[in-house]
């Protein structure tokens, strides 16, 4: 029973994955692109939480349904365009697309032939983000801290970047 | 732990239905031959001009910058809050340490009249 639920919602968040990432390339409305991408974000997050990844899941709906999707969708209205229902149209380089996909798949596909699938030695833990949260602020509270040097400088190096640097005087 | 997941599930099910009934139901109840002024953007009120899709102000991205990376601080936080009450005072100490780092981020945004609205 239980295997079946889980069969069910994997190939169900596949489909809206690569539904909704088509669409995103296929939608003639740069903004129904947009939404788009945020839906295949989600069912990526679906996948993570198949997986027993649900920190990664959590991750994933925080930072890209939320913060970059948010950012893509800034970028949309800040863009100077036309009309907005021709905003996402196919341009001519069908056949150097073709061949840099088909060069990502063959990468991809190789090594997925490499990994070995077999069944894990041991199962995942129950509380993963328990466990990270208490190798994260013992073992590991240098990095921990670095992380928030490195979000702060992150933040003034793209207002720096945003609004022109003053002059000092 | 894919128990636990059911609400969710079942959330996302209703949340998925829910619409698709009520705009069918919609559709059946509804005149069919809606009048003019049903097209217009505002009912009643003035009429529109222009585009509508205008570009917006720049100004915007400032607080988009501002949110990512406080959303991120967010990622840090969840751990640390389900983990709260085990961790003792030593990880509130940190939290601490890291949320007054990423405030000195803010308040430089704030001086350089990032979130300012010209």
């Amino acid at each position: 029973m239980s295997d079946a639920v889980f069969t069910v919602a994997f190939y169900v968040f596949s489909a809206v994955t690569v539904l909704a990432a088509l669409g995103v390339v296929l939608k003639k409305n740069l903004v129904h692109s947009a939404l788009l991408l945020i839906l295949a974000f989600v069912g990526v997050a679906g996948i993570y939480v198949l997986l027993q990844a649900d920190f990664i899941a959590a991750v994933q709906i925080l930072v890209y349904a939320g913060a970059v999707a948010i950012l893509v969708a800034f970028g949309v209205m800040l863009t100077k365009r036309g009309d907005i229902r021709e905003s996402n149209l196919a341009n001519r380089q069908k056949w150097p697309a073709l061949f840099v996909v088909a060069g990502v798949f063959a990468v991809i596909y190789a090594l997925l032939g490499q990994t070995n699938w077999g069944p894990l030695a041991a199962a995942g833990p129950e509380d993963s983000v328990g466990i990270l949260a208490t190798l994260m602020l013992t073992d590991f509270v240098v990095p921990f801290e670095t992380a928030a040097i490195l979000l702060t400088v992150a933040m003034l190096g793209a207002i720096v970047i945003a609004k022109e640097v003053k002059n000092s005087k | 732990m894919l128990q636990q997941y059911a609400g969710i599930g079942a959330m996302l099910i209703i949340a998925i239905v829910f619409p698709i009934i009520v705009i069918a139901i919609s559709s059946i109840v509804r005149p069919k031959k809606a009048a003019k002024y049903k097209y217009e953007t505002y009912e009643c009120g003035l009429e529109t001009q222009g585009e509508t899709w205008v570009q917006f102000k720049t100004n915007y991205f400032m607080y988009a910058l501002v949110f990512v990376a406080f959303d991120v601080e967010t990622v840090f936080l969840y751990p640390w809050a389900v983990k709260f009450m085990s961790l003792g005072t030593f990880a509130f100490i940190e939290m601490f340490i890291f949320i007054a780092i990423l405030v000195i981020g803010f308040w430089y945004a704030w001086k350089e009249g990032a979130l300012e609205w010209n």
